[in-house]
């Protein structure tokens, strides 16, 4: 479809760390004035190729071509000369420095004796920022902007090296609705500018709305390509699996019990104002809205993270006092936090002493923990959960993603929890481990645990919940249940339209 | 934010403008011209090696060895002086500069290519220092009379009726300046502090920057030994003891993030006359000078606590949009 | 790939004598061999049961304040001021043994001056939020600086027969066990158990490796950083009553550049300054090599000074072999 010589050309690359084989043989093509969405589950080699084309990795093979001519990456500097580019998965900038300094560190301009040029730096970031219809100054120091903005100042800094060629890594995920908008009309902008744009992102909706063509990665390998218009959902997952994935989420027969929690009016002063919600045994209540609507805060309120300003929380018929995590474990509530890496895990801990971690109490007499009764519920939990590794003392940072979730979960089901809280319990795993953690909250569910949903991926809350609490900055605006519930309705509730 | 931090550093200038003011009321003579030179003067040292720590401390990193490299310069420079008295005295201070840049590089290396924890590299070197003091000089004292009149006398001179102290501070202070505000070496320093990962994105290479700045460090230090041995006319092994403390104590008073990052020239230089001001002006108003540590003790605990108030995140997307809202009602 | 299948997992890691052999602890039992091997070819008077119990009384005073430093650096905090606490605690007891108190009013009064003063480190930290590294700078400069404002140049000697006599003595008439030393090693039978066996213990690893991981499970992360700061001030508390006691006099420099000999044991012992690694095995075997490296280079004639050289060297080069054979290790 695209008859000119293509932009850049990466063929037969391939790249090794000790024990993992992480690209081998890839190839990717890109064209000027073309959205490219570059597929692939997580571990499928889509970063490692990123950080092949921005020099931060080199290849152990292979040659990448930009127009025509073959490149040597080095260093991170080196691909700025070809035109390359890269905005990071989450903004990755200097908070006290100001835009103009954000936009050209590492390549400010200079005068005599190699003094700052200030003057012209700031002309030139106005000048960048302009490009983009970016609102703000120059000078504005960098911390006082919001993400979407901050968002802009890093395209500023790809647009500052010429870029022809520019990588989005997951630019959507911190994002709301109207940002995303915004966002989509930059690259718009940027493409009928004539540069070429790799996209990557796990939301197929943005990705069949944006990208021109695709690119498809799995286990590190090169699995085809092709335009957008010519391919349907189920085909580049079926792609990006190797098998098709029956998009079916398993709903239970599950005969929903008495109400176990019953929240009235919890609120805080800035995030979340007016909860009010039951749950009862064996339902699953789904929390949808977009990035910033509160529901995060909520649920930390709800389990003594953060302390809510006013409101009551009621579980079993009784009010209970949750100031901190360990009331609300007392309580019988648990919660899968969303940062599995922040705050799940304990990377240098084994298997073990990950699990038991919450309720070591109950693994010891008189504060001596005992190591069979901590080895018998590491088996039993991380067995339920199918948890892959060598030995249940193997260290967590040995395990992929989608296992390391299955650890964080079971280590919240070993507190034996009455109330479990799930906020993005599949952000960030890949396509199998994603199925498997939708079976497991399925069956919690049928054996009658009350569970809250907490996620950004409508089919993934549509298809898990009986019903649907949507937020909006902070309040709640309305729940679906049954019939009520469609993608339509909910999404348009999120965004603060009428209902 | 940046007018807050600014505001910081228009209090703390009030605070020791104050301060002067008050000392002066009960003892006028403090106010005197040749005193407040003479209190500039002392403070020109930690001016120097306040600076010199807060480029360190932008990394995230931190030098507990300065002192001891202070020490250790002195302490080989005068040995030198002693036993060949003719030296000229501009091959001194070179010496000087050199022998400290290069105790400054051994940090600069464990810390940047090896990439052991800065306060474990300085401590072991600060021992370190201490005891090759000891093992040049064979435990002796080095007084003013083992010491040629040049050598001495070069901290004492004046030009144009300035102290050549100051005129040494004063170049170092510029020449610090300009690295901070108006290259990009400087601006690097607050983003390798500031966020490390992106700093290495844009293409800085923080080990070389580390190892420069531990140099760099190093040789300030290097040739305040010089100056320090030669204004007080002693080396010996515990020269300059816990000046080390002194140093960090004036970077957080300033205002210097000890989490990296975060600092100013100016702030930096108040912090240092701060505490400058309290060690001359506490003799004059009859206080003994045993008061100066627990008042340091006090300035430094109340000046973090201001920082960290000041560096606190001002909140995210939702609070924005809520504030917005206030506004609009 | 189906992810419903169950795998087998062991619920131990095979047995590897090489993982054993490089353990820290092994590394320094190996060192702790050498320095033992070579300090006896040199000096004939170093395996002397006599020379050796003399010896601990250099570094149990020490040893006994790392104990508790080496959980609070666990838990990625720092106590700087842990030397400036001995003075104030020796100044107490001083003032208080002047008016005519007692030994047990003085044992009393020491510990708890030093228990309050890691209270004020820990509410400082904790209740503020303040890094501990320039917090305890800070309270370093406060409490030697009381213990300057209050004696000057002045020094406090006059201190009752029992106090002295339990920090010179030994726990029985003719054993050669200081009584410092015998505290030092109860003591860090109950910090290893502890800290290795008990679930406060698990709850401190889990805070150094990761603290917001360790909050959002339902450990008091703060409060718990707080009690430790409590429990390093008393073990400075209780080192200032032995140390009183075996100098008998109190002067506003006494334990001056304790704080650093402190860490440095710490640190050597394998307790990593990021925070979360560590055991209390690695911390004794790096207090008796530090001791009998000393001791051994004193009976030689090496003055402290030029030692201080050799344990600056100790502890960068401890730090940097694993460092550097994990990185060679990490290249091939």
């Amino acid at each position: 479809m695209n008859s000119q010589l293509p932009i850049l050309v990466l063929s037969g690359v391939s790249k090794s760390f000790p024990g993992v084989r992480a690209l081998h043989d890839a190839k990717l093509t890109l064209h000027s004035g073309e959205v490219t969405a570059l597929l692939g589950e997580n571990g499928a080699g889509k970063s490692t190729l990123v950080k092949i084309l921005t020099g931060i990795y080199r290849p152990d093979a292979g040659e990448i071509l930009i127009d025509g001519k073959p490149q040597h990456f080095n260093k991170p500097t080196d691909s700025w000369g070809s035109g390359i580019a890269a905005i990071h998965q989450e903004t990755v900038m200097f908070d006290e420095l100001s835009v103009a300094e954000n936009i050209f560190m590492g390549h400010m301009p200079r005068k005599k004796f190699g003094l700052v040029d200030w003057s012209l730096l700031h002309s030139k970031s106005a000048e960048l920022l302009k490009r983009i219809e970016a609102e703000f100054s120059s000078d504005t120091i960098l911390k006082t902007l919001g993400v979407a903005q901050k968002h802009m100042v890093e395209i500023a800094r790809a647009l500052s090296h010429n870029a022809r060629i520019i990588i989005m890594d997951e630019p959507t995920a911190a994002l709301s609705g109207r940002e995303i908008d915004d966002l989509f009309d930059i690259i718009n902008q940027l493409k009928s500018q004539g540069c070429a744009i790799i996209f990557i992102s796990h939301k197929f909706d943005e990705i069949f709305k944006i990208a021109d063509r695709w690119t498809c990665l799995r286990d590190g390998e090169y699995v085809g390509e092709g335009a957008i218009k010519d391919v349907t959902q189920a085909q580049l997952v079926k792609l990006m699996v190797g098998r098709s994935i029956d998009q079916v989420f398993p709903k239970h027969n599950v005969s929903i019990g008495k109400t176990i929690l019953e929240v009235d009016d919890l609120s805080n002063a800035t995030e979340f104002d007016g909860a009010s919600f039951d749950l009862r045994q064996g339902e699953i209540l789904g929390f949808y809205g977009l990035v910033g609507a509160g529901r995060s805060e909520l649920m930390q309120a709800l389990f003594g993270i953060s302390k809510a300003g006013r409101g009551t929380v009621k579980v079993n018929g009784n009010i209970v006092k949750i100031e901190s995590p360990s009331d609300a474990i007392t309580a019988g509530i648990a919660y899968v936090p969303e940062d599995r890496q922040v705050q799940g895990t304990f990377q240098p801990f084994g298997i073990r002493e990950n699990i038991t971690l919450p309720s070591i109490a109950h693994h010891a007499g008189r504060n001596v923990i005992s190591y069979s009764s901590e080895l018998a519920t590491t088996r039993k939990f991380g067995a339920r959960l199918s948890v892959k590794a060598s030995s249940w003392e193997q260290r967590l940072n040995e395990l992929s993603g989608g296992n390391q979730q299955k650890v964080v979960i079971a280590k919240w089901l070993a507190t034996k929890p009455k109330i479990l809280i799930l906020d993005e319990p599949t952000k960030g795993i890949d396509i199998g481990s994603k199925a498997a953690v939708h079976e497991f909250i399925g069956e919690l569910a049928g054996e009658g645990l009350a569970i809250i949903l907490v996620s950004s991926e409508l089919p993934e809350v549509i298809g898990m919940s009986d019903s649907i609490q949507v937020m909006h900055e902070g309040k709640f605006i309305k729940r679906f249940s049954g019939a009520e519930i469609s993608p339509e309705a909910i999404v348009n509730a999120a965004s603060g339209g009428a209902h | 934010m940046k007018a807050l931090a600014k505001n910081r550093e228009v209090l703390l200038a009030v605070i020791v403008a104050a301060i002067v003011l008050a000392v002066g009321i009960r003892a006028p003579v403090f106010l005197t011209g040749a005193s407040l030179v003479n209190v500039i003067t002392d403070t020109c040292f930690l001016f120097m090696l306040t600076l010199a720590q807060m480029a360190i401390i932008l990394t995230r990193g931190i030098d507990l060895s300065l002192a001891a490299n202070l020490a250790l310069t002195g302490m080989a420079v005068a040995l030198v002086s002693r036993a060949m008295p003719g030296v000229p005295l501009g091959l001194i201070i070179l010496l000087a500069i050199v022998i400290g840049a290069a105790l400054g590089s051994v940090n600069g290396a464990l810390v940047a290519f090896v990439g052991i924890p800065p306060i474990v590299v300085t401590l072991g070197t600060l021992a370190i220092f201490r005891g090759l003091i000891f093992l040049l000089a064979g435990g002796e004292w080095l007084t003013s009379k083992d010491m040629s009149e040049a050598f001495l006398s070069f901290p004492h001179a004046n030009l144009l009726g300035v102290p050549s102290l100051i005129w040494i501070a004063g170049l170092v202070i510029a020449a610090y300046w300009i690295l901070y505000r108006q290259t990009q070496f400087g601006r690097g320093l607050y983003a390798i502090g500031g966020n490390p990962t992106a700093a290495r994105y844009c293409g800085i290479n923080i080990p070389r920057q580390q190892f420069i700045v531990y140099t760099i460090a190093g040789a300030v230090a290097g040739l305040c030994g010089y100056l320090w041995v030669a204004r007080y006319g002693i080396a010996f092994v515990d020269n300059a003891q816990g000046y080390e403390l002194t140093i960090i104590a004036a970077c957080v008073i300033g205002g210097v993030s000890i989490a990296g990052g975060i600092g100013t020239v100016s702030g930096a230089l108040l912090g240092a006359l701060f505490l400058g001001v309290i060690v001359n002006a506490l003799p004059v108003i009859n206080v003994s000078p045993f008061w100066q540590m627990l008042i340091s003790g006090f300035v430094i605990l109340a000046a973090v606590i201001v920082n960290a108030r000041s560096e606190r995140p001002i909140g995210k997307l939702i609070l924005a949009s809520a504030r917005k809202l206030e506004r609009k009602a | 790939m189906s992810d419903m299948q169950r795998y087998h997992v062991l619920d131990r890691a095979p047995f590897n004598l090489a993982s054993y052999l490089l353990r820290w602890e092994s590394i320094l039992v190996m060192l702790l061999v050498a320095v033992i091997v070579i300090n006896t070819a040199i000096s004939p008077y170093f395996l002397d049961i006599y020379n050796l119990s003399d010896a601990t009384f250099n570094f149990s005073e020490k040893a006994i304040i790392a104990l508790a430093m080496a959980l609070l650096i666990i838990t990625r905090e720092i106590d700087l001021s842990v030397a400036a606490n001995i003075a104030v605690c020796s100044l107490v007891m001083g003032l208080l043994s002047q008016m005519g108190f007692g030994t047990p009013i003085l044992v009393f009064a020491g510990l708890a001056v030093g228990a309050t003063a890691g209270a004020v480190n820990g509410a400082l930290v904790t209740k503020f939020r303040l890094p501990s590294i320039v917090v305890t700078i800070g309270t370093m400069s406060l409490f030697r600086g009381i213990a300057q404002v209050v004696l000057g140049d002045q020094a406090l000697t006059k201190y009752p027969s029992a106090l002295t006599s339990f920090g010179q003595g030994y726990i029985w008439p003719g054993v050669p066990i200081p009584n410092s030393f015998a505290i030092f090693l109860i003591l860090a039978c109950i910090f290893a158990f502890v800290l290795h066996r008990t679930v406060i213990g698990r709850q401190i690893f889990a805070i150094g490796h990761n603290p917001t991981a360790a909050r959002f499970s339902g450990i008091k992360v703060e409060n718990t950083r707080f009690w430790l700061f409590v429990m390093t001030g008393l073990m400075a508390g209780l080192a200032a009553v032995l140390l009183t006691g075996r100098i008998g006099s109190t002067r506003p420099n006494i334990a001056l550049g304790w704080e650093l000999e402190i860490v440095t044991m710490v640190i050597l012992g394998g307790i990593s300054i990021a925070g979360g690694t560590g055991t209390i095995l690695g911390l004794v075997l790096s207090v008796f090599i530090l001791g009998l490296t000393i001791f051994g280079l004193s009976l030689v004639n090496i003055p402290g000074i030029e030692i201080a050289i050799l344990i600056g060297l100790l502890l960068i080069i401890s730090i940097a072999i694993p460092i550097m054979t994990a990185k060679w290790r990490g290249r091939t």
